[in-house]
């Protein structure tokens, strides 16, 4: 490895002290904005080759390549070191997040190296997302950038507080002490509402090596240290302070006598006889061990992966999260937060995606876009759907709870990605502010009275009947016959219909597709929240959409939905016309109606199909009572 | 408390892809390759699932031009620490007698290690598969995710990879589709050495120089580790040697060395001049011929 004399003399004398030196280091992870213009490849080329984390042939290669690619003449193109693909190096551009490592004495150094232009918006993200400071790029003969601003902007919202404004290509401005001052000036004023803690600016040259390793004789009206002096002294980021997270990854059951939970500490610290309480379950305990394989520890802190068992034995899994007990993470289904999308289909609001935290995947849907924030001004702006790389503050709807804490407070655990349910790509990435649930704060509590309990005492097992199909097509009819006979066989039941609840509970909405799909996602909390009486319910509601059905039957226990088609093909129905609804319809007096001018889709694997046409409504209701007979719900 | 050093950080971020893996795929294994990186990636598993034992079988793709001490080391460890070991050798490969000395580095290489491998995840359904790739090796991996996600045929394609945020990995796929997770990504081999330095972890005799039958072949020196080496004109000296990285030996140079302990060999790793991979035939062809095996399937 290429070394220092210092270096290799300690080594050559005491390679064993040479470690133990190097074996203290901290780690700072930070990152570089700005274009190919700016000279970031080149500054992070210099970094390695001035660190002398090159080897020799690499060195060569690097000359050759330079002679060969370059556009610096004879000398070194750190650029090429620094530009990893094929085709980048064709291209004369970075397309990507590369990773780049060097160290010195005190540290070690990942950095992020990422592309400047907004379309690579979402690569930039991903590089700040694991980064504690920043190191923006400015070309000091052009001054703050619109991309300056972007940078910043996405350098805060991903959470990094430490900025370093490296004011480069001094060289081509005689290293004028008016123009750098004016460029912090600007600066500071621009960043002052970002929220960063911590700016430094530093006139330098990445080409001719000013500032970088070494204080440089060209600016002596600069006081501040160099670069690589203040990415080696800078306080490295770690929430001590902030309240115990262990997101639980894994259940480690080796034998039955050890029950133990993996994870990585988000925040905080913890130690043996410390209580906690398990979010969203509510379950609380004491912690007892803190295993590793190097022994047990009286202590963990934040990123440290760790096990730990607990007192009792609760019911922990992924997807929890342990907290010190008097200070639990917040949980919510619902949350205000901001979203990147990185994917080329835009994101639409009411569609279903997964989203996936430190340790769990939910799936969900941003029921509001409220706006959309331009990054180069900072402007918010309306929009009803986001595309690739657009940052907007959006509404979240989850269909299960979850442990959280605001990003602002804490980057592990306020942090998600999205997913396409479809392709499994990412496609999205969010940080989370707020809960709009005013309750959040409040606990479950433990229940003594549990949904098995209350159904056992109606001797019956609790089921959701969902029926779906157009409209007249003799959903409420059998619905209705089929609750009577469970009456009349002394089963509890109740029935929610889609016009009468469309005339109470959800009154305030109409027939778009969004509103549609609200509508749904109420009707299968109220009928859930039945199912935990222990009921029998009957939902009769068209339910045009595959999704929405799904979402209904992922809110219960596996074997408590049973979706019922009432098939009925479209010109029956329409025939029919009970209501003298397809009549209005047609002629254009009702909008969104489905089978009409909005889409049905049925069923793919319905547990019953009912065909009304070769049936009569008792029939129906017959089969569907023996549906429940055969199934035991009829019998706990 | 005390603040973690790079290598706790290093050690507790691998812990955790290795926990992730674990807890969102069915069928995950470790490639073992038995090197340096793939003992300190063992050494990892066994802390991250610890008390447990790592809950996947270790797997090495066994081009049968290993040297002998690779695999009696790699039988050894895998049965003291109660691990399955799956071994695949290509059977198509070995029915054609492919062999670097008589086809070549490169489709050896092909049809040895890239196919073999591939078959070998194929044939067990494997769906993760863990690889001891360190992002400081080659300018190609410096971009690769620690999740790498592969299309069916195992396929890699470096303009469509998915976003790693935060420590939240992505792990959902089709069938058919597999993903290499490297959780070595961050480290450097400075920090693998330091790393077996402090845990004080088991690395193959190899590595240590002692007196060993070489030729010089072709301007590299290769021990001499079974007959097939073929020695028509060639003398075999003994020297004292030991090797930087290990794979099969008619493709893997010797060094000259007298470093017998583990301080002497880091010594000399620090104080050399070139990095590891010149040692290995496989980097030698155009500039981006890692990247494009990659796309083609291997590791």
């Amino acid at each position: 490895m290429a070394l220092g004399e210092n270096d290799r003399t300690l080594i050559e004398d005491d390679v064993v002290g040479y470690l133990q030196r190097h074996e203290d280091k901290s780690l700072l992870r930070f990152i570089t904005c700005g274009s190919v213009d700016d000279g970031k490849s080149t500054l992070i080329g210099r970094l390695l080759y001035d660190a002398q984390m090159l080897y020799e042939d690499q060195v060569a290669s690097l000359t050759a390549d330079s002679k060969k690619q370059g556009t610096q003449g004879q000398d070194i193109d750190f650029a090429l070191l620094v530009d990893g693909l094929a085709a980048e190096r064709e291209q004369g551009i970075t397309i990507d997040v590369a990773y780049r490592f060097f160290s010195t004495e005190k540290r070690k150094f990942i950095v992020a190296d990422t592309p400047g232009h907004e379309q690579y918006t979402r690569n930039m993200a991903t590089g700040a997302s694991t980064a504690e400071l920043a190191v923006l790029l400015v070309d000091a003969r052009a001054g703050l950038m619109t991309q300056t601003r972007r940078h910043s902007f996405i350098c805060s919202s991903l959470g990094i507080r430490k900025i370093v404004l490296a004011v480069n290509k001094m060289d081509l401005v005689d290293f004028d002490q008016k123009r750098f001052e004016e460029i912090e000036a600007d600066y500071r004023a621009f960043a002052k509402d970002l929220g960063f803690d911590d700016i430094l600016c530093i006139p330098m040259s990445a080409l001719t090596g000013d500032n970088i390793t070494t204080p440089s004789d060209k600016t002596p009206y600069y006081d501040g240290p160099p670069l690589l002096e203040h990415l080696e002294s800078v306080s490295s980021t770690r929430q001590e302070e902030a309240p115990f997270r262990l997101p639980v990854q894994w259940v480690n059951r080796p034998n039955l006598d050890f029950r133990g939970f993996s994870g990585t500490v988000a925040s905080g610290s913890i130690k043996p006889g410390d209580p906690i309480i398990a979010i969203p379950s509510g379950r609380r305990s004491t912690v007892s061990r803190i295993v590793t394989m190097d022994g047990d520890l009286q202590e963990a802190g934040p990123l440290q992966a760790v096990t730990l068992t607990l007192e009792d034995e609760i019911d922990i899994s992924r997807g929890d999260m342990i907290c010190g007990k008097d200070s639990p993470a917040e949980q919510s289904d619902q949350f205000s937060a901001r979203l990147l999308w990185m994917a080329d289909d835009a994101m639409l609001p009411g569609r279903q995606y997964l989203f996936k935290t430190a340790n769990n995947t939910v799936p969900g849907q941003v029921s509001k876009l409220k706006h959309k924030i331009d990054v180069n001004t900072l402007a918010e702006k309306p929009g009803k759907t986001l595309a690739l790389n657009e940052i907007a503050a959006v509404n979240l709807n989850l269909s299960a709870p979850i442990a959280f804490d605001p990003y602002e407070e804490n980057r592990q655990t306020g942090s998600f990605v999205v997913i396409d349910r479809q392709t499994n790509a990412t496609v999205g990435a969010g940080m989370i502010d707020f809960s709009l649930r005013r309750a959040a704060n409040v606990v479950w509590q433990d229940l003594e009275v549990g949904r098995e309990e209350r159904a056992a005492l109606k001797h019956q097992r609790p089921a959701m009947l969902w029926f779906t199909g157009l409209s007249g097509s003799g959903k409420s009819t059998i619905a209705n016959l089929v609750e009577k006979r469970l009456y009349d066989m002394g089963r509890h039941t109740a029935i929610l219909d889609g016009d009468n609840v469309r005339h109470g509970l959800n009154k305030d909405l109409g027939f778009t597709d969004a509103d549609r799909v609200e509508n749904i996602r109420r009707v299968a909390e109220t009928a859930k929240l039945m199912l935990d009486a222990g009921l029998i319910v009957m939902v009769s509601f068209i339910s045009p959409f595959r999704d929405e059905r799904q979402m209904a039957r992922n809110l219960v226990p596996d074997g408590e939905f049973i979706e019922i088609h009432v098939d009925t093909p479209l010109e029956v129905a329409e025939q029919r016309d009970v209501k003298g609804l397809y009549a209005k319809a047609r002629a254009g007096e009702i909008k969104n109606f489905t089978g009409i001018d909005s889409e049905y889709q049925p069923p793919r694997h319905p547990e019953l199909r009912i065909n009304t046409v070769d049936m009569t409504a008792e029939e129906a209701a017959e089969t569907i009572v023996q549906h429940l007979t055969d199934g035991g719900y009829l019998s706990a | 408390m005390e603040s973690l050093t790079h290598l706790d950080r290093l050690e507790a971020e691998s812990m955790h892809i290795m926990r992730e893996v674990a807890s969102e795929v069915d069928r995950p294994v470790m490639l073992y390759s038995v090197g340096k990186d793939s003992s300190v990636m063992l050494h990892l598993a066994l802390k991250a699932f610890y008390p447990s034992l790592p809950p996947f079988p270790l797997m090495h793709v066994d081009t049968t031009w290993k040297f002998r001490d690779m695999i009696a080391f790699r039988d050894r460890r895998a049965k003291e620490l109660g691990l399955e070991l799956i071994v695949h050798t290509n059977p198509d490969g070995v029915a054609e007698g492919v062999g670097p000395f008589t086809h070549g580095s490169a489709y050896h290489t092909d049809v040895m290690k890239t196919q073999a491998l591939k078959q070998a995840l194929d044939l067990h359904g494997f769906n993760a598969a863990f690889g001891g790739a360190r992002r400081d090796e080659e300018k190609s991996r410096a971009k690769e995710r620690i999740f790498s996600f592969r299309a069916p045929g195992h396929r890699w394609d470096p303009k469509n990879q998915r976003p790693e945020l935060w420590n939240i990995y992505n792990t959902r796929m089709h069938k058919g589709e597999s993903i290499r997770v490297f959780p070595l990504s961050n480290w450097t081999e400075l920090d693998i050495w330091q790393y077996i330095f402090r845990e004080g972890i088991e690395i193959p005799d190899l590595y240590f120089a002692a007196e060993r039958p070489v030729v010089n072949y072709e301007g590299t020196l290769i021990m001499v580790d079974d007959d097939r080496m073929p020695l028509d004109g060639l003398t075999v000296e003994t020297k004292s040697v030991r090797f930087r990285t290990l794979g099969c030996y008619p493709l893997t140079g010797a060094v000259e060395s007298t470093a017998a302990t583990l301080p002497d060999i880091i010594k000399e790793t620090l104080l050399s001049t070139s990095s590891e991979r010149q040692g290995r035939v496989i980097d030698s062809d155009q500039a981006a011929s890692m990247e494009k095996k990659k796309q083609e399937g291997y590791f």
